[in-house]
């Protein structure tokens, strides 16, 4: 019994070797040479290794910074970053995510096998940190001892959730690819924002040219480099509270918040700043190394879970991360980007006057990541349906959605909902939120309930499938009969 | 030949273009490495790289490196990636 006991305590409980160990039978699967598998599985290993070493680096740089943020204006602030909450989860929740994430593929993979929901999601990061969330969220609901209900019902949740978001989405992304086939599906968890964003542009563009005919200046581009744009955006929230901090607060409380940095006889205010500009930069190389770790990962796990779906369900339909529908509107992407940008700026003020203060919500920082990506997605959603009003639109609303979700998450989140940070998309935030509100019946109750609000979902995905998506149902229709009438030469 | 695919954060599309890149790969009988990166650490990666494989508006931002530069409209059209990388194939 000891040695079994050494193998699930020491071996299947830390999450870097079970990583490595999945990567293995993945490849094994998939038939892969000896020398390919071992690679494979130490890759796996050490890159979950990586993410961990990331981890801690950022919390270095957001620990002083929460602190500051607090001093400054009396409330908790968070910047959303999916990568740095699913790296500090790790070591509590990893292996329970590690289970979650295998076994809701195979939940998917039964369900694209046995009902019309025929879509593989194959985008690796948003699977891990979905599989996090669960975990933590169904942990805190079901309290300690329930490891095995937070595996086995997280895994169905999981698995139901990556089939019924690209079912709902798919009309939306037909009228973006603009064909009615349905060639390709979005495997995104920010897809609530991109339906709203899609539902916004058919409403209120239905007279609107398309963004994509607009000379748009491309100078903005560089922030496509997350690296550069995760740095800079920290850089100057850093420095805004940093100064803020400096006029506001007494000398000897400035002077500890930096403590290593800011003490002995060459404490001054000049420390105190370039402190500040050293851990924001600190931040940036955190995330960096975090993503260097997840991209080792998945480059081992995704092939492997892609080779074994092809052999289960062959023929469905990939469901793939936003970025794929940048190339159908470039501009649009752009002007997402930036209208999401401002409706998060715009929600962070209503929360800091209003919903902070009445209800105890998080002030939520923007984070520059969810707001390029979700924000360009649901602005090439927009103008899809609704041209340069549905892409501006759009994007704002999923800048509203993409700052209130994630406050909403936080009071769930439990006891790590005070680690500065949070999940930055919107199916995380609603998701996560309905099943921690579940979660606090306890047990027996909130699997019961669980599982019934997964059948929930799935019947509901499969009635619209069979009624409205196969039928060729297209959002915005009013718009295409008058652009297809622009298009006609005028009659004398 | 060592064949480079590139995307944003090089975490999600650029793990499907190298999958459908390698089947290409199989399919014209070449011999190859493909890995992927992110558009921060691309020109690092390019370095030794026969090809860099990436989308229409990332081309743009390494037009200046030593590594040819194909891009790839469809990153799920497999007829498509198997021109772009017969079109690219060193001359032997």
């Amino acid at each position: 019994m000891s040695i079994l006991n050494f193998i699930s305590v020491q071996i299947l409980n830390v999450p870097a070797y079970l990583i490595g160990i999945v990567a293995v039978i993945g490849l094994i699967a998939m038939k892969k040479k000896p020398g390919e598998v071992i690679s494979g599985g130490v890759k796996a290993a050490m890159g979950y290794l990586i993410l961990g070493a990331g981890a801690t680096v950022v919390v270095n740089s957001l620990t002083p910074f929460g602190d500051l943020i607090l001093k400054d204006t009396g409330a908790h602030g968070v910047v959303p970053t999916n990568e740095v909450i699913t790296a500090q989860a790790a070591s509590q929740f990893g292996a329970q995510s590690a289970y979650i994430i295998v076994l809701g593929f195979i939940v998917m993979l039964v369900l694209a096998r046995f009902t019309p929901l025929r879509y593989v999601f194959l985008t690796g990061h948003h699977m891990v940190f979905m599989s996090t969330l669960l975990a933590v969220v169904l942990s805190v609901g079901f309290g300690p001892g329930q490891g095995i209900w937070v595996v086995l019902i997280g895994s169905v949740l999981m698995g139901v959730i990556m089939v019924v978001m690209p079912a709902f989405a798919q009309p939306y992304m037909n009228r973006v690819v603009g064909s009615p086939d349905g060639n390709l599906a979005i495997g995104h968890f920010n897809t609530l924002g991109y339906i709203v964003a899609g539902a916004a542009g058919a409403a209120v563009g239905k007279r609107s040219k398309s963004a994509e005919e607009v000379n748009f200046p491309q100078g903005l581009s560089f922030l496509r480099d997350s690296m550069v744009s995760t740095t800079l955006l920290m850089l100057v929230l850093y420095m805004v509270f940093a100064v803020w901090g400096a006029i506001v607060l007494p000398h000897d409380t400035l002077m500890q918040i930096f403590a290593s940095s800011t003490s002995g006889p060459s404490a001054d205010l000049g420390a105190y700043i370039m402190a500040a500009f050293a851990q924001a930069l600190q931040f940036g190389i955190g995330v960096s190394v975090i993503l260097y770790g997840v991209r080792i990962i998945l480059g081992e796990l995704v092939p492997a879970f892609q080779g074994i779906a092809e052999r289960v369900v062959p023929g469905a339909k990939p469901a793939l991360d936003v970025p794929i529908v940048f190339p159908f509107g470039p501009n649009s992407s752009l002007i997402g980007f930036l209208s999401s940008f401002v409706g998060g700026l715009f929600t962070l003020v209503v929360i800091a006057i209003w919903l902070g203060p009445a209800f105890g919500l998080a002030l939520i920082l923007p984070g520059m990541v969810p707001h390029f990506f979700d924000g360009g997605g649901a602005g090439v959603f927009g103008n899809a349906t609704g041209g340069r009003r549905g892409a501006v639109v759009g994007g704002f609303l999923n800048g509203i959605l993409i700052t209130l979700l994630p406050a909403f998450l936080l009071t769930v989140l439990g006891t790590l909902g005070m680690a500065n940070s949070t999940f930055g998309d919107a199916d995380f935030g609603w998701f996560g939120t309905v099943n921690g509100l579940i979660a606090r019946l306890g047990m027996p109750a909130a699997p019961i309930v669980m599982v019934l609000f997964a059948l929930l979902l799935v019947a509901a995905a499969w009635i619209f499938k069979v009624r409205r998506v196969d039928t060729g149902w297209l959002p915005g229709r009013a718009r295409a009969e008058w652009l297809a009438a622009q298009k006609e030469p005028v009659r004398h | 030949m060592n064949v480079v695919c590139v995307c944003g954060m090089g975490i999600g599309t650029s793990i499907i273009l190298k999958m459908n890149a390698e089947k290409a790969l199989g399919r014209l009988g070449v011999p190859a490495t493909v890995t992927t990166s992110d558009i921060s650490a691309a020109r690092g990666a390019a370095q030794g790289a026969d090809l860099i494989l990436t989308s229409a508006e990332l081309a743009e931002k390494l037009a200046d490196i030593s590594a040819p530069v194909a891009v790839v409209n469809n990153f799920m059209d497999a007829t498509e990636i198997e021109t772009v990388l017969s079109d690219h194939l060193p001359r032997s």
